[in-house]
C-alpha cells in the first residue's frame, strides 16, 4: 500500500501534496467501496446523498469513468480528483517542456467543458447545451425559454460560425473567470 | 497411574474452591450493589487507570513515528477539506462577477455557472456530511484495541506486549465475567417477572415489577461495564410524558431504563417459530413467541420510531436463538404495563399515534421511551427527528446521550455486524463510558408545528451533547434520498437564470 502511495505522490501529486492527504483520500475510497473489491461503481457514488441531490450529479459521476467502463479503481479516482488541486504559486513559473499538470487552468476548463460535451466530439452543440440546461433547471423553465437561452449563449460564444462551441471558444468566453479558485478544493491539513 | 490420583483430587478441589471464591466475589461486589443501587467506585478507578495507559500508548506511537520520520495518520472529525458555507446564489454571483463586468442583477445564464455544481459535487465525493455518520467514529489516540489502530507499523515491542496483555485480560477475564453476569441478570429478569406476573393486579404488583426490572437492568449495566454519569436528574421524565433521546445503539435502552421507569412499546405476537413454541411451553407460558422480523421493522413501518425493547428483541429473535428472546419478552410483558400494537396497526401511523395519545393522557401510566431518529447513528451527530411523536401533544422530556469512544465504541453498524457480533465486541472492549443529560421538559408552542417542534428538541439535544445538528434523515443509511431535494436545487437555480415568473420576455 505504501509503495502505491509513493507512486501517486510522484505521478499525480508532486511534492506540495502530502502523504497524509493521499492516505485520507484512500481511506475515503475504501469507505465508499461497499463491495470491497478495490473499485467503485456508479451506485457507490450515488449512495452519497449530497451528490444525489446535485442536479449535475450524474454528469460528474460520469467524469470518473473512462469510455465504456463501469468500474473505477483508486488510480482513476485520484486522476479525476487531481484536476481540483489548487495551483501553487511556485508551479506557475515551471518550465513548459514537461507534460501539463492535471490541475492547470487549461485542464480545469477542459474538465468543465467535458461536462457539457455529452458525446465527446469536442464541441458543445445546441442540443447538448439544452440537455445540460434541462438537468440544471428541472421542470421550472419552458422548452421555448430554455431554447432561446441556449441560442443566445451559442450566439455569444461562437466565433467560427458553426453553431457550436469548441474548446477554444469556451476558453475565450471564460478568460476572465477566476477558474483557479473556483475549480480548486483545498485540504484543511 | 495411581500416583496421579491424589493430584487429581487436589486439582478438582482447587478448581472447586476457586470457582466458589469467584462466585462469592461476583455476588458481593457486583450483584448485591446492583440490587440496592449503590456502587463501590471500582469502575471509576478502572477508568482512570486505563486513561493513563492510553496516554502512554499514544505517546509511544508518536515517538515511534518520529524516529522513523514518517507522518502519523491522524483522523480528523471535522472534515478534511475546506468548505465554504455560502449559498447557491452567492456562489454563482461571485463566479459571474469575476467573469464579466455586466450588471449582476439581471437574471441570465452563463457558461461559468457549471463551476459551482461541479465543485460542490466533487467536494461531496471527497468528504460528505451524511455517509460518515453511519460508520464508527475514528479515534485520535489509540486505546489498545486492534480494531481502532491505523498505525500498526509504529508499535514498539513494549507496546505490543501491553496490547497482548490487554487482549488476555479482555478475552480471558473480562469476557467470561461479563457473560456470567449477563446470564445471571437475564435469568433473574425472567424468573422475577414470571413470579410477579402471577400476582394479582394492584399497587404491590406494580411496585415489585418496577424494582425487578430496575435490578435486572442494573446487573446488565454492570455486565457491560458501563460507566454512566447522569446529569440533572431532577429533570427525569414523569408519568404521562414522552421521553425522546438520540440513538446510537440498543444499549441506550438499558442505560435509560436502569435509572428510571419507562413503558415500552411491544408488537403483539402473531406467527410462531417451532423452537420457541417448545421453549415457551417448557416455561409454562403457553403463548406463541413473536415472529422473526428484520431490524428496524417497526421504525420504518411506523411514521416514527417506537424503538421499545420489543423491537430490538424482535430483531434479536431473528439473529440469535429463535425462542430465547421471545421467552424473555413474554415474561417482561406479563409484569409491567406495555403499550400494545397489533402487527397490522403498526403500518398505520394514525392508529399508532392514537394509541400513544391514549397512553400519555392517563397520568398514572409510565413515560414512553421513543427514539425519533429511527435508526442507529454513530454519536457524532443528531439526524432528523421524525415528527410523529411530536404531534401527540404530550410533554416531551429530551435526553442527550453521549458515549466516550475511547473505552469502547457503542455504535451498532447494523449493515456490518449482526447482533451477536455486536454484543461480543461490546463485551470485549474496555468499558462503555457515557454521559446522560436530562434536559428540561418541552412542550409544543401554539405557533409552531410538529416539524418545528421536533427540530427545536433536536437542537437542544445536539447542543447539550456536543453533537452536530443535521437536517438529513437517518433513513438514508438504507434508502435513497428523495427527489424533492434535487428539485429544490433546480428551482433555486432556475430563479437565477430567468428570475421570477413575471420576468418572462427575453430576447
Amino acid at each position: 500500500m505504501d509503495m502505491l502511495i509513493c507512486v501517486f505522490c510522484f505521478v499525480f501529486f508532486p511534492p506540495p501534496v502530502s502523504h497524509s492527504q493521499i492516505t485520507r483520500l484512500y481511506s475515503r475510497f475504501t469507505s465508499l467501496d461497499k463491495g470491497e473489491n478495490g473499485t467503485l461503481s456508479r451506485e457507490d457514488f450515488q449512495r452519497i446523498p449530497e451528490l444525489a441531490i446535485n442536479p449535475l450529479g450524474d454528469r460528474i459521476i460520469n467524469a470518473f469513468f473512462p469510455e465504456g467502463e463501469d468500474q473505477v479503481n483508486f488510480r482513476g479516482f485520484m486522476r479525476t480528483l487531481a484536476h481540483f488541486r489548487p495551483i501553487e504559486d511556485n508551479e506557475k513559473s515551471k518550465d513548459q517542456n514537461g507534460p501539463e499538470p492535471l490541475n492547470s487552468r487549461s485542464n480545469k476548463l477542459h474538465f468543465a467543458f467535458r461536462l457539457y460535451d455529452l458525446d465527446k466530439d469536442d464541441k458543445i452543440s445546441r442540443d447538448e447545451l439544452l440537455q445540460v440546461l434541462r438537468m440544471m433547471v428541472g421542470v421550472n423553465i419552458s422548452d421555448e425559454q430554455l431554447g432561446s437561452i441556449a441560442d443566445r449563449t451559442i450566439q455569444e460564444a461562437d466565433q467560427d460560425g458553426d453553431s457550436a462551441i469548441s474548446f477554444a471558444e469556451f476558453v475565450k468566453v471564460l478568460e476572465k473567470v477566476d477558474v483557479e479558485q473556483k475549480m480548486s478544493i483545498r485540504f484543511l491539513h | 497411574m495411581f500416583l496421579l490420583l491424589p493430584f487429581d483430587s487436589l486439582v478438582v478441589n482447587l478448581l472447586g474452591i476457586s470457582l466458589t471464591v469467584l462466585f462469592t466475589l461476583l455476588l458481593v461486589f457486583i450483584i448485591v450493589p446492583a440490587i440496592f443501587g449503590v456502587s463501590f467506585g471500582i469502575r471509576k478507578v478502572y477508568m482512570k487507570t486505563l486513561l493513563k495507559i492510553f496516554q502512554w500508548a499514544t505517546l509511544r506511537i508518536e515517538r515511534g513515528a518520529k524516529e522513523k520520520n514518517h507522518p502519523l495518520y491522524k483522523p480528523y472529525v471535522n472534515g478534511i477539506i475546506a468548505k465554504e458555507p455560502t449559498s447557491l446564489e452567492e456562489e454563482i454571483k461571485e463566479i459571474r462577477r469575476s467573469g464579466s463586468g455586466k450588471a449582476l442583477d439581471t437574471p441570465e445564464f452563463e457558461l461559468s455557472d457549471i463551476f459551482y455544481f461541479c465543485r460542490k459535487g466533487i467536494e461531496t465525493i471527497m468528504d460528505d456530511e451524511v455517509t460518515k455518520r453511519f460508520s464508527a467514529e475514528e479515534l485520535e489516540s489509540w486505546n489498545l484495541l486492534s480494531r481502532t489502530n491505523y498505525n500498526f507499523q509504529y508499535i514498539s515491542l513494549r507496546l505490543t506486549v501491553l496490547w497482548g496483555l490487554g487482549m488476555l485480560i479482555r478475552y480471558c477475564f473480562l469476557l467470561p465475567l461479563r457473560i456470567a453476569l449477563a446470564f445471571t441478570g437475564i435469568s433473574l429478569l425472567v424468573t422475577g417477572t414470571t413470579v410477579v406476573g402471577y400476582l394479582p393486579n394492584g399497587r404491590c404488583k406494580e411496585f415489585l415489577s418496577k424494582h425487578v426490572h430496575l435490578m435486572c437492568y442494573r446487573i446488565c449495566v454492570r455486565a457491560l461495564t458501563a460507566i454512566i454519569t447522569y446529569h440533572d436528574r431532577e429533570n427525569r421524565p414523569r408519568n404521562g410524558g414522552i421521553c425522546v433521546a438520540n440513538h446510537t445503539s440498543p444499549i441506550d435502552v438499558i442505560i435509560l431504563a436502569s435509572d428510571g421507569y419507562y413503558a415500552m412499546g411491544s408488537l403483539r405476537p402473531c406467527a410462531h417459530i417451532p423452537c420457541c413454541v417448545q421453549l415457551a411451553s417448557k416455561f409454562g407460558l403457553g403463548h406463541r413467541a413473536p415472529r422473526v422480523s428484520g431490524h428496524c421493522f417497526a421504525s420504518t413501518a411506523l411514521g416514527f420510531a417506537v424503538h421499545g425493547r420489543a423491537e430490538h428483541f424482535l430483531s434479536l429473535v431473528g439473529q440469535i436463538h429463535g425462542g430465547l428472546m421471545g421467552v424473555i419478552q413474554r415474561a417482561m410483558v406479563k409484569a409491567c404495563p406495555h403499550v400494545w400494537f397489533e402487527r397490522s396497526e403498526v403500518r398505520d401511523r394514525h392508529l399508532v399515534a392514537k394509541r400513544l395519545t391514549e397512553h400519555v393522557q392517563d397520568k398514572s401510566k409510565l413515560p414512553i421511551l421513543i427514539f425519533p431518529e429511527g435508526t442507529c447513528i454513530n454519536n457524532t451527530s443528531v439526524m432528523m427527528f421524525k415528527k410523529g411523536s411530536f404531534e401527540i401533544g404530550a410533554t416531551v422530556y429530551p435526553v442527550a446521550i453521549k458515549y466516550d469512544p475511547q473505552f469502547g465504541d457503542a455504535f451498532w453498524n447494523s449493515s456490518k455486524y449482526g447482533m451477536v457480533t455486536y454484543l461480543l465486541r461490546m463485551m470485549t472492549s474496555w468499558a462503555i463510558v457515557c454521559s446522560v443529560w436530562y434536559l428540561p421538559p418541552m412542550t409544543r408552542q401554539p405557533e409552531e408545528d410538529a416539524v418545528q417542534f421536533a427540530n427545536r428538541v433536536k437542537s437542544a439535544i445536539a447542543r447539550q451533547g456536543g453533537l452536530v445538528d443535521l437536517l438529513w434523515d437517518g433513513g438514508l443509511k438504507r434508502e435513497k434520498v428523495k427527489d424533492t431535494f434535487k428539485e429544490e436545487q433546480q428551482k433555486l437555480y432556475s430563479k437565477m437564470i430567468v428570475g421570477n415568473h413575471e420576468d418572462r420576455s427575453r430576447s
